[in-house]
C-alpha cells in the first residue's frame, strides 16, 4: 500500500525527515518515552520526535554509560554524541526507569541542544496527590517551553494540538483493530512502521496519510488464511524482522503491550476538560508501563484482557536486556498467563540487534506449539 | 618500609553493636508472638513514623548486606533466577525474593511483614521489588513517591511529598487501628535527628590523620543508623563510638598501620569481599577513609528541622544523595575529597545498582579535571560474587596504587 511507504521511510534517514520539518519553521524537540506530552510540544509550535536508537555501534557512549546499561539508553546517547541528532533543538526526558533517569543527567551535563527539560512525572498514578502533582509538572513544562521559546501557549493552541493527536490515535486504533481482526491484510512490519513513523514524521502529514490508510483498508479483500495469533509484550520493539519471522512461521502479531505500540495510542485526551487536566487524566487512565504503579495486578489484568480481546493464542515477551522494570514483572506476568493456560515465550534481545537464526528457530517452535 | 607498624587494636564498640543488632533481629523475629506488627521498609525510607507507632521496621536491604557478607548471595540469587528473575537485576532484590520463599539466609529469613513501605528515593527497583513482595505476602503496600531532583527541589515536589507524608500516617493508622501520638512522633523525630547528627560526627572523625577507622568500619557501624534510627539506642551507641574514636585519635591510633595514602570509596560496598579489599588496600598503606554511601544516612540533615520533623521530612527524604542529579552528586564527591583530604577515588561500578553506577563515569571525569587525583573503577556487584573477578581487581588496585605512589613521589 503506497500510503504506508512514507512511514517506513520516516526514519531512513531520520535527518531527511528532520530537514523537511525544519523547512516548515518548526523546531524539533526529541523525547525517548511515550509519557512525553507531545501535545504541549506541538502547541508550542515545535515538532515532537520520538528518539530511537539507530543501532550504530557504541563508541562515545562507552565514556558515559557502563555495558550493563540497556541498548536503548546507550544507543540514544551514542546517536547524540556522534552528531546524528544534530537537527534537534531540544529534548525532554519524562521520568521512567533508573537508566533513563541517569541518561537525562548525562545528556544535560553534556548538552548539545538549546532546550532541555526533565519531566519528573509521578510514579504512582492512582492517588489524589499524584493527580495534582502530575498536572503541576505539565504546567511547569508548559511554562518552560513558553520561556525558552518566548511564546505563549493558549488553551486554544493546546486544544487544537490535543484534537490533532487524538485524530492520530483514533486512526491508529482503527487501523490496528482492523489489522488485528484480519491478520494478513497488511504486514506486521507495516503496522509497526505506521506507529513508529507517526512518532517521527510531521503530524499533519501523518494524520492525512493515516486517514488514507484507514480508508484503503476498508476496501481491501479480507484474507482468510488461518494464523496463530500472538500478542507482544515488553518495552520497545524496533525490529521489523520480528514481525516477518512470526509471519513466516504461520503467526501474526494481533496486539501488543509495548510503548512503541498500543500503549502509545491508548486512550484519547478528553476534549471537554481544561487541557492540562485532560492531558494528566489521559496519563492516569492510559495503560501503564512497569515503571509506573496503579495497583499490584494492573499489568497482568491488562495483558490477560488484551489476550482475550484479541483472541490471541500466545504471548511473546520481547525483553530488552538490562531493562529492570520489565524483567521484574516478567515472572509474575508469566505465572498469570500460565494460570489461564495462555502459552508464552520470552526473547531477550538488544535493541535493533536481531539474531536471525536463533530467534527464527525459537519463534517457529513457539508458533507451532500454539 | 623503614618500620612495620603493629596491628592497631580493634574498635571495641563493634561487639556492642553486634549484640544490639542481634537483640533487634530477635525482637523482629518474635514480633508476632509479642503481638507487634512488622513493616518492611526500603533503606532510604522514612522510618520515624513506624518507630513512633511501635511498629518494628525491618530492612530487606540490610538483610541483603548480611546475605552478601555471609557469602550466601550466589545461591539465593541463583534461586531467584530459577524463579524467572533475570540475573541482571539488583542482587538485594533477587536474594530477598528468593529468601522469602525458601526461608534461607543467615537468620533463616526475615519475619513476615504486616505491611510494606516503599520509598523510591533510592531507585525504581524498590518499587518493583516491593510490588512482588506485596503480592507474595498479600499485605498492604504504601508507596512514598519522591520525585527525582535532577536540578533542584521544586514547590510542586514539596507539595506532593508533603501530601504523601500525611497519607503515610493515615495508612499506618488504618493498618494498626491506632492513632499516631504527635508527642511521640516529635520525640522520635528529635532522636532521629540526633542519631543522624552523631552518625555524621562518627564519619567526620576519619578526617583526622591517621584515620581512627575506615570506610569498611563505617559500612559495619552503618547498620544501626539504618535500622534503629529514631531510637535512644542508636543515639547512645553512637555517642559511645565517638568517644572511643576520639580516644583513638588522642592516642594516635590509625586503623591502617602506617597510613600513607587516603582514599574515598564510591557506591555500595562489595559485601562479599570486604575483608579482601580492606587487606588489599592496607597492604599499600592505603586507608579508605570515607565513602559516599554511608553518608547518605546523614547527608540530608541540612534540610531537617529537629523540632518539626514531620514537616521537614518531605524535603529531607527527597533530597538524598541518590535522588539528585549527577552534577550535584559530583559536587558532593568533590566536597568529600577536600574534607577528607584524599589522594584517590575508588569507584565501585556496581552491576546491582544502576542509579548509583550510571553517571559515575561523568563524576570520574569531573573529579579528574577539578582535583587531578587518580580514579579507579572496579567492576563488581554488592552481593552476587559471580560479577567479580578478584585477579582483575587485584591487578587494577595494584596499578592504581602505583600511580598514587608515583604522584606522591613527584615534588
Amino acid at each position: 500500500m503506497k500510503e504506508i511507504k512514507p512511514f517506513h521511510e520516516a526514519a531512513n534517514p531520520l535527518s531527511d525527515t528532520a530537514a523537511r520539518i525544519r523547512q516548515t519553521g518548526r523546531k524539533i524537540i526529541g523525547y525517548p518515552c511515550s509519557y512525553a506530552p507531545e501535545e504541549l510540544i506541538h502547541a508550542a509550535g515545535c515538532h515532537p520526535m520520538r528518539l530511537f536508537s539507530s543501532g550504530h555501534g557504541i563508541v562515545q557512549a562507552e565514556n558515559h554509560l557502563q555495558s550493563y546499561c540497556c541498548s536503548v539508553v546507550r544507543g540514544i546517547l551514542e546517536d547524540s554524541l556522534a552528531g546524528r541528532l544534530d537537527f534537534l533543538d531540544g529534548t525532554v526526558f519524562p521520568h521512567t526507569c533508573d537508566s533513563m533517569q541517569r541518561l537525562s543527567d548525562i545528556w544535560r551535563m553534556n548538552g548539545a541542544y538549546a532546550f532541555f527539560a526533565d519531566l519528573v512525572l509521578p510514579v504512582t498514578l492512582n492517588t489524589p496527590s499524584s493527580a495534582a502533582y502530575l498536572e503541576s509538572v505539565l504546567a511547569r513544562f508548559k511554562a518552560d517551553l513558553e520561556t525558552a521559546l518566548e511564546i505563549s501557549i493558549t488553551d486554544a493552541d493546546l486544544a487544537a494540538s490535543i484534537a490533532l493527536f487524538n485524530r492520530i490515535r483514533t486512526h491508529l486504533s482503527f487501523i490496528h483493530d482492523f489489522y488485528s481482526r484480519h491478520p494478513g491484510l497488511i504486514r506486521g512490519s507495516d503496522m509497526n512502521a505506521l506507529i513508529k513513523g507517526a512518532m517521527i514524521m510531521d503530524r499533519d502529514e501523518a494524520v492525512t496519510l493515516l486517514a488514507d490508510v484507514a480508508a484503503s483498508l476498508r476496501h481491501m479483500p479480507v484474507p482468510d488464511t488461518p494464523v496463530k495469533r500472538v500478542v507482544l509484550a515488553g518495552s520497545v520493539c524496533d525490529t521489523p524482522d520480528l514481525f516477518d519471522t512470526v509471519e513466516a512461521a504461520g503467526g501474526a502479531v494481533v496486539g501488543d503491550d509495548l510503548c512503541t505500540g498500543q500503549r502509545w495510542f491508548d486512550r484519547l485526551v478528553p476534549e471537554d476538560q481544561p487541557p492540562l487536566t485532560a492531558l494528566a487524566n489521559r496519563y492516569r487512565e492510559r495503560v501503564i508501563c512497569p515503571s509506573k504503579h496503579t495497583g499490584l495486578t494492573t499489568r497482568a489484568d491488562h495483558l490477560i484482557s488484551l489476550v482475550n480481546h484479541t483472541r490471541a493464542h500466545g504471548v511473546l515477551f520481547v525483553m530488552l536486556k538490562f531493562c529492570d522494570p520489565h524483567a521484574f514483572d516478567y515472572p509474575y506476568l508469566k505465572e498469570c498467563l500460565d494460570a489461564k493456560g495462555i502459552k508464552s515465550m520470552a526473547l531477550e534481545m538488544d535493541d535493533g540487534h536481531w539474531n536471525q537464526g536463533q530467534f527464527s528457530t525459537r519463534i517457529e517452535t513457539f508458533i507451532h506449539m500454539l | 618500609m623503614a618500620d612495620t607498624p603493629s596491628t592497631p587494636p580493634k574498635i571495641k564498640a563493634a561487639k556492642k553493636m553486634r549484640d544490639l543488632m542481634t537483640t533487634y533481629y530477635l525482637e523482629a523475629l518474635s514480633a508476632a508472638q509479642n503481638h507487634r506488627q512488622v513493616a518492611w521498609i526500603t533503606s532510604g525510607g522514612p522510618v520515624e513514623p513506624l518507630v513512633a507507632m511501635d511498629i518494628i521496621p525491618v530492612y530487606p536491604e540490610n538483610h541483603g548486606a548480611m546475605i552478601g557478607s555471609a557469602k550466601m548471595g550466589e545461591d539465593l540469587c541463583a534461586k531467584a533466577e530459577d524463579m524467572g528473575y533475570s540475573g541482571d537485576l539488583c542482587a538485594y532484590a533477587r536474594a530477598d525474593i528468593a529468601c522469602a520463599v525458601v526461608r534461607g539466609g543467615p537468620i533463616g529469613g526475615l519475619p513476615k511483614p504486616d505491611m510494606l513501605i516503599c520509598c523510591n528515593n533510592i531507585c525504581g527497583t524498590v518499587l518493583k521489588w516491593y510490588e512482588i513482595q506485596a503480592r507474595y505476602f498479600q499485605v498492604p503496600l504504601f508507596i512514598l513517591d519522591t520525585p527525582v531532583c535532577h536540578t533542584g527541589y521544586t514547590p510542586e515536589i514539596e507539595a506532593y511529598v508533603k501530601a504523601q507524608v500525611h497519607a503515610y500516617i493515615a495508612f499506618l493508622e488504618q493498618v494498626t487501628g491506632k492513632k499516631m501520638d504527635p508527642a511521640k512522633m516529635n520525640a522520635v523525630g528529635r532522636l532521629s535527628y540526633e542519631g543522624q547528627r552523631l552518625w555524621q560526627q562518627v564519619l567526620n572523625t576519619t578526617a583526622h590523620k591517621p584515620s581512627p577507622m575506615s570506610a569498611f568500619d563505617a559500612f559495619f557501624f552503618l547498620a544501626l543508623i539504618v535500622t534503629l534510627r529514631g531510637t535512644q539506642i542508636a543515639v547512645d551507641f553512637y555517642k559511645e563510638l565517638i568517644a572511643e574514636l576520639e580516644q583513638r585519635i588522642h592516642d594516635g591510633i590509625g586503623v591502617v598501620p602506617g597510613e600513607t595514602y587516603r582514599l574515598l570509596w564510591d557506591n555500595l560496598p562489595v559485601w562479599h569481599r570486604l575483608k579482601w579489599l580492606s587487606d588489599r588496600f592496607s597492604a599499600h598503606q592505603a586507608c579508605l577513609v570515607a565513602d559516599t554511601y554511608t553518608s547518605a544516612w546523614c547527608g540530608a540533615l541540612k534540610y531537617m528541622d529537629e523540632n518539626n520533623f514531620l514537616d521537614s521530612m518531605a524535603q529531607a527524604y527527597t533530597r538524598i544523595y541518590l535522588n539528585i542529579g549527577v552534577d550535584e552528586m559530583a559536587e558532593e564527591v568533590l566536597k568529600m575529597i577536600r574534607f577528607y583530604d584524599v589522594n584517590g577515588l575508588v569507584m565501585h561500578s556496581n552491576r546491582s545498582c544502576k542509579p548509583y553506577s550510571f553517571g559515575q563515569m561523568d563524576i570520574m571525569r569531573i573529579v579528574r579535571e577539578k582535583t587531578g587525583i587518580p580514579v579507579l573503577m572496579i567492576e563488581a556487584d554488592m552481593v552476587d560474587p559471580r560479577s567479580f573477578s578478584q585477579s582483575q581487581a587485584e591487578t587494577r588496585i595494584d596499578a592504581f596504587m602505583e600511580i598514587i605512589k608515583q604522584k606522591r613521589a613527584r615534588p
